[in-house]
Formats: C-alpha cells, sequence, structure tokens
C-alpha cells in the first residue's frame, strides 16, 4: 500500500466536505473515485496532492503517517497529480511544455536536443503516438493532451498518479485512449488514482472502486465484490434513480 | 530540429519543409523587409548602395535594440509603455551628471543604469504583485517620467535640454564604444548596429537555448499553468522588466552620446514604435508566441522606410501612413500564418 487514508475528513468553515473516508492505493493497481458532482472527489485528492490539510483521521504514506504542506511535498513523494484543466501551455511545443519547470540542462544552456529526445522516447514508451514534439501542444486532441501529462508525470519519477477525470471531456474513441495509458501506466507499477463519474470508464480499468457521495464514503470494493450493475446503480444513488425514471414516465 | 528528420512519421511527411518555414513567427516579418527593400531598391540607387545600407542601418539598430527587448516582454505576456520615455531619461541622467555635477562618463553612465533597472524592477513588481495590466501601470510610469523628464530639465537649466556632454571626462572612450563608428568595405557603419546584432544574437539564445526562456514563452502562454509546474512567474516577469529598461539604458546612452545633448521630451511616442516592431516580428499581442529576430527585422523595415522615404525625395509624413499599413498589413499576415500552422488534421 503506497498511500492509505483513514477515516479521514476535512471541513471548511461549517462545510463538512469529507468525512470519515478510508481508501488505499496499491503498486500496479488502479483505485477508482466515483461519485457526482459535489461528492467530495476535489477535496479528496485535493488531500492526497497537498492541497488541502486533512482535519480528521489519518493519510498515511509507504505505512508513516504524513501531513503536507504543500504539493512540492506530495510530489517529492513520488505523489503527482493531473488536473483536467492539466497545466499546459496550447502555443508551446510538446517537448517545451513536457520539461516546462524542470529543464534539463547542459553547462548554462537548456539541453533542447536531450529534452526532445527524453520527450519522444517517453510518449513512445507509454505508447503515445505524437506525430511529431515540435508541433505546439494546441494542435493536439484532448486525450493525447492527457496522455502527454500522464508520460510527462511518470519520467518526473511518479510512483502514484492521481488523475482528476480525465475522460469527463472527452469522446468515447478518446477516452478509450486515456484509459489505456491509465493500463499502461498501471503496467510500468503505479498506483493509480482514476477520479470519474462514469461507471462504464472505471469498471474496465479499475482495481478498486471508492463510491462518495455528498462527503461521505459509500464504501470501497475490491472488483471482485462488485458488478458494473451495482456499481453503476450506487454511484447514481439507485432510488433516486428509480424515481426519475417514474416521473419521467409519467409525463410521456 | 535535426531529431525530427530521423524518424519521419508518415503523417508529417505530406507537411514537410514549407509548413515548418510557415510555422515560424518571423515568416511574415522576412516577406515584408524583402517586399520593402525591393521597392526601394529599385527606384533610389542610393538606397541599394552600401552607404545607403551603413544609412537606413542606423535607425534599425536603435530601433531594434528596444523592439527586441520589447518583443521578449510581449512574448512574456507584458507591454512596457515606459520604455520610451526612460531611453530619455537615462540620457538626461548621463549628461546632466557629467556636466554639471563633475561625474565622469562612466560613473553617470553607471548610475543611469542603476536608476532604469530601479524603474523597471518597480514596473514589474507592481504588475506582478497587483495584476494589474501592465498596459495601465506602465502608462503610469510613462506619464510620470516624462513629467520628471521636462520638469527636473527646466528647474536645472532654464531650458528643455542638457547639453555639453563633449567636455565631460571619459567622453572620448565611452563615444568610441557606445556611439562611434566602423568602417566596413570603405564605408563607415555606426557602432550601436554591432550592439543591435549583439542584443538580438543574446535575446534569440535566451529565448531558444535557455530555461529562462521556456519560462518566458510559459508565463506569456498561460501564467497560471506556468506557476503549477514550478515555474518562478513574478520571478521571469520582474527580469523581463528589467530587461526592457536595460535596453532603453543603452539606446539613451548611445543617443547621448551621439549628439551630446539630450532633449527632455525625446522617447515619447517611440513606444509605440517598439510594439509595433515586435508585432510586425510575429509577437502576438496576447503573449507567448513571437521572436527576437522577428523584431529585429521589423526594426529594419522601419529603418528602410524611415530614410527610403527621404531619399525617393518624398515628405516625411508618409512614413506614418506606411507604419500604419505595415502593422495592418503584418498583423493580417501573421494571423493567416498562425491559424495555417495550427491547422492539424486529426
Amino acid at each position: 500500500m503506497i498511500i492509505e487514508t483513514r477515516g479521514i475528513g476535512k471541513t471548511f468553515g461549517s462545510v463538512l466536505a469529507l468525512r470519515e473516508v478510508s481508501m488505499g492505493v496499491e503498486e500496479g493497481r488502479v483505485t477508482c473515485v466515483l461519485g457526482d458532482n459535489g461528492a467530495g472527489k476535489s477535496t479528496l485528492i485535493k488531500i492526497l496532492s497537498g492541497v488541502h490539510r486533512h482535519d480528521a483521521g489519518t493519510f498515511l504514506v509507504d505505512g508513516a503517517e504524513v501531513r503536507f504542506a504543500s504539493p512540492r511535498e506530495a510530489l517529492d513523494r513520488g505523489i503527482a497529480t493531473v488536473y483536467q484543466d492539466l497545466a499546459m501551455i496550447p502555443l508551446m511545443s510538446v517537448w517545451r511544455n513536457f520539461f516546462l519547470g524542470s529543464e534539463p540542462r547542459k553547462g548554462l544552456s537548456f539541453d533542447v536536443a536531450k529534452a526532445k529526445k527524453v520527450a519522444r522516447e517517453e510518449l513512445r514508451a507509454m505508447g503515445i503516438d505524437i506525430r511529431d514534439v515540435d508541433q505546439p501542444v494546441g494542435t493536439l486532441s484532448g486525450g493525447e493532451r492527457q496522455s502527454v501529462a500522464i508520460a510527462r508525470a511518470v519520467h518526473f519519477g511518479a510512483r502514484v498518479l492521481i488523475l482528476d477525470e480525465p475522460t469527463s471531456a472527452l469522446g468515447v474513441k478518446q477516452a478509450g485512449v486515456v484509459l489505456r495509458y491509465i493500463a499502461r501506466a498501471r503496467d510500468r507499477g503505479l498506483g493509480v488514482v482514476f477520479i470519474t463519474h462514469n461507471p462504464h470508464h472505471a469498471y474496465p480499468v479499475g482495481d478498486r472502486f471508492l463510491l462518495l457521495n455528498r462527503g461521505t464514503s459509500l464504501g470501497e470494493y475490491g472488483k471482485a465484490d462488485i458488478t458494473r450493475e451495482e456499481l453503476t446503480t450506487l454511484m447514481a444513488g439507485g432510488a433516486e434513480l428509480d424515481e426519475l425514471a417514474h416521473e419521467l414516465g409519467r409525463e410521456l | 530540429m535535426t531529431g525530427v528528420a530521423e524518424r519521419a512519421d508518415e503523417r508529417v511527411a505530406g507537411v514537410g519543409l514549407l509548413r515548418r518555414l510557415l510555422i515560424r513567427p518571423e515568416l511574415g516579418a522576412v516577406v515584408g523587409m524583402v517586399v520593402v527593400f525591393a521597392f526601394f531598391a529599385s527606384q533610389s540607387p542610393v538606397f541599394r548602395s552600401l552607404d545607403g545600407v551603413a544609412n537606413w542601418l542606423d535607425p534599425a539598430a536603435t530601433l531594434g535594440i528596444m523592439a527586441v527587448a520589447i518583443a521578449l516582454l510581449m512574448i512574456g505576456g507584458e507591454f512596457d509603455l515606459s520604455a520610451g520615455v526612460l531611453t530619455g531619461t537615462t540620457g538626461l541622467i548621463l549628461v546632466t551628471l557629467a556636466t554639471r555635477y563633475g561625474l565622469d562618463v562612466w560613473t553617470a553612465m553607471l548610475v543611469g543604469l542603476v536608476v532604469a533597472l530601479g524603474i523597471g524592477f518597480l514596473n514589474g513588481l507592481i504588475v506582478t504583485r497587483t495584476r494589474l495590466p501592465s498596459f495601465i501601470v506602465t502608462l503610469g510610469t510613462f506619464l510620470m517620467l516624462q513629467g520628471l523628464n521636462l520638469g527636473v530639465t527646466k528647474a536645472l537649466t532654464g531650458t528643455v535640454q542638457v547639453s555639453g556632454l563633449r567636455r565631460a571626462a571619459g567622453y572620448e572612450e565611452a563615444r568610441t564604444i557606445f556611439a562611434g563608428s566602423v568602417q566596413i568595405g570603405g564605408t563607415s557603419f555606426r557602432v550601436a548596429i554591432l550592439w543591435w546584432l549583439l542584443v538580438t544574437a543574446v535575446a534569440t539564445w535566451v529565448l531558444m537555448r535557455s530555461r529562462a526562456g521556456n519560462w518566458i514563452f510559459a508565463v506569456g502562454g498561460n501564467e497560471q499553468a506556468a506557476r503549477a509546474v514550478g515555474v518562478p512567474a513574478a520571478r521571469t516577469k520582474i527580469a523581463l522588466f528589467m530587461t526592457t529598461a536595460f535596453a532603453a539604458w543603452l539606446v539613451g546612452s548611445i543617443l547621448a552620446l551621439r549628439y551630446t545633448s539630450v532633449q527632455a521630451n525625446i522617447g515619447i511616442g517611440q513606444e509605440f514604435i517598439y510594439i509595433i516592431a515586435a508585432v510586425i516580428g510575429g509577437c502576438l499581442l496576447t503573449g507567448g508566441y513571437g521572436s527576437a529576430i522577428g523584431a529585429a527585422i521589423g526594426a529594419v523595415i522601419f529603418g528602410m522606410a524611415d530614410k527610403g522615404i527621404v531619399f525617393l525625395g518624398w515628405d516625411a509624413d508618409w512614413f506614418k501612413f506606411f507604419l500604419g499599413a505595415m502593422l495592418l498589413l503584418a498583423t493580417l499576415a501573421n494571423r493567416l500564418v498562425r491559424r495555417y500552422a495550427e491547422e492539424v488534421k486529426h
């Protein structure tokens, strides 16, 4: 277990954003965090990635309790987060983006040849088929951009990759591409935290499923303990969905 | 650039050299330069002679030093409207201290440099701390400096100019280095041209081959994203404002040493010409894209038009018309080029 939380909680003023959430992330495994809007998914990942501090429960990394002061600290422990809006500059080339903030140096200068070579190799190792690392990131599709961000996190020594809704803005085909890279990162031995509100994206790649609803955990399930249908129903709050179907049915 | 050829993807094969050339930000400026040169050269034999070249390269040089610095700043996503007046301020400091307070030229230049860097630092600090648009912040600095230049000069001399730098200690040496001439092929070229080439070369290296260059593109392209991956955005921007101030000091000193006197209203209105040269050179007004070489070429176009109009015996008023037309054409061309460059088929 690389990351583990036990009964973790967070309040903002009078708002209980997160209560009693327990989860784990293992090496070479994908933990999916599912929940509707406002379920507490972002609060949870912000605690894991060092943006927020939890104020209840325990947060363990490699079995030792931690309390990150900043995202930098989390990054130093190998916990990298790829946010939905991706820290990438559209007008800059793929290789410039890949090394932004951590440029390799040769003497005084930015080792451009090495940067291009490494970026190309890392992308290929992840099975990412970028036509040309010189092209601006703005010309890549949404799925390709996510993939470059994932490859970058892997290259800079991430052991745990937190992906914030990487598939939510994508079409079916693009989402499939991103799911494939998640599987690839898993196969390279990384622990992946995959946040989504789509059980159809989560189920094929996930090993464990943490369900959140209104700030609390509906439980963490292993893949053997839950079917796709159960996951979908739990996720949507089964009763609510039935009620909705009933209501809509009457109007027809 | 080199590594790409070794593994050509079948999908880039069709794109090839043409697109590679077209996505360079300076392309529009190069085409403009060729057209403007061809026009004036065909009309005026003097224009195309070596003497003529030396003649129009001179205004290109002093404008170019500033345009290159402004280009870096614009790529970093900011403007500096105080840059033109600051050339006047540094020149006035140099001449005033060397003629009225007994300082030698070198010390007076050093004081000018410190003041310029201080003003650049303040511009940068205010912009990064308050997050106000640099357009407004430096407009404030511009007006304040304009007032100071005139007010202080009048209070000290009772006129609107300071002069007599020729008599100051160290003048000859400083003049040789900053405002002298060199003989090439029997024609005398201003030393300022060498300074301009040096500034352009250094700026290009910084942009393309240094970590700072990557940061400049990043803070101009998307400051939030740059910050998120650990780019020191505020420091980068402050350094850019200080670079512009340094360039203003260099140009101010060159002009003061050349003419040995400085008018208190010098540099006013120049700030827009720097920006126009940078835009013709391919800089986007929104930041994150552009080139130092492009800005230098933009300055060449101005130099050619400025002197070419005189060689043709036209009224100098036509220059302003030309300026506006070039700006419009360049921005349109740049937009087309960029659209073409970014259009990738999936």
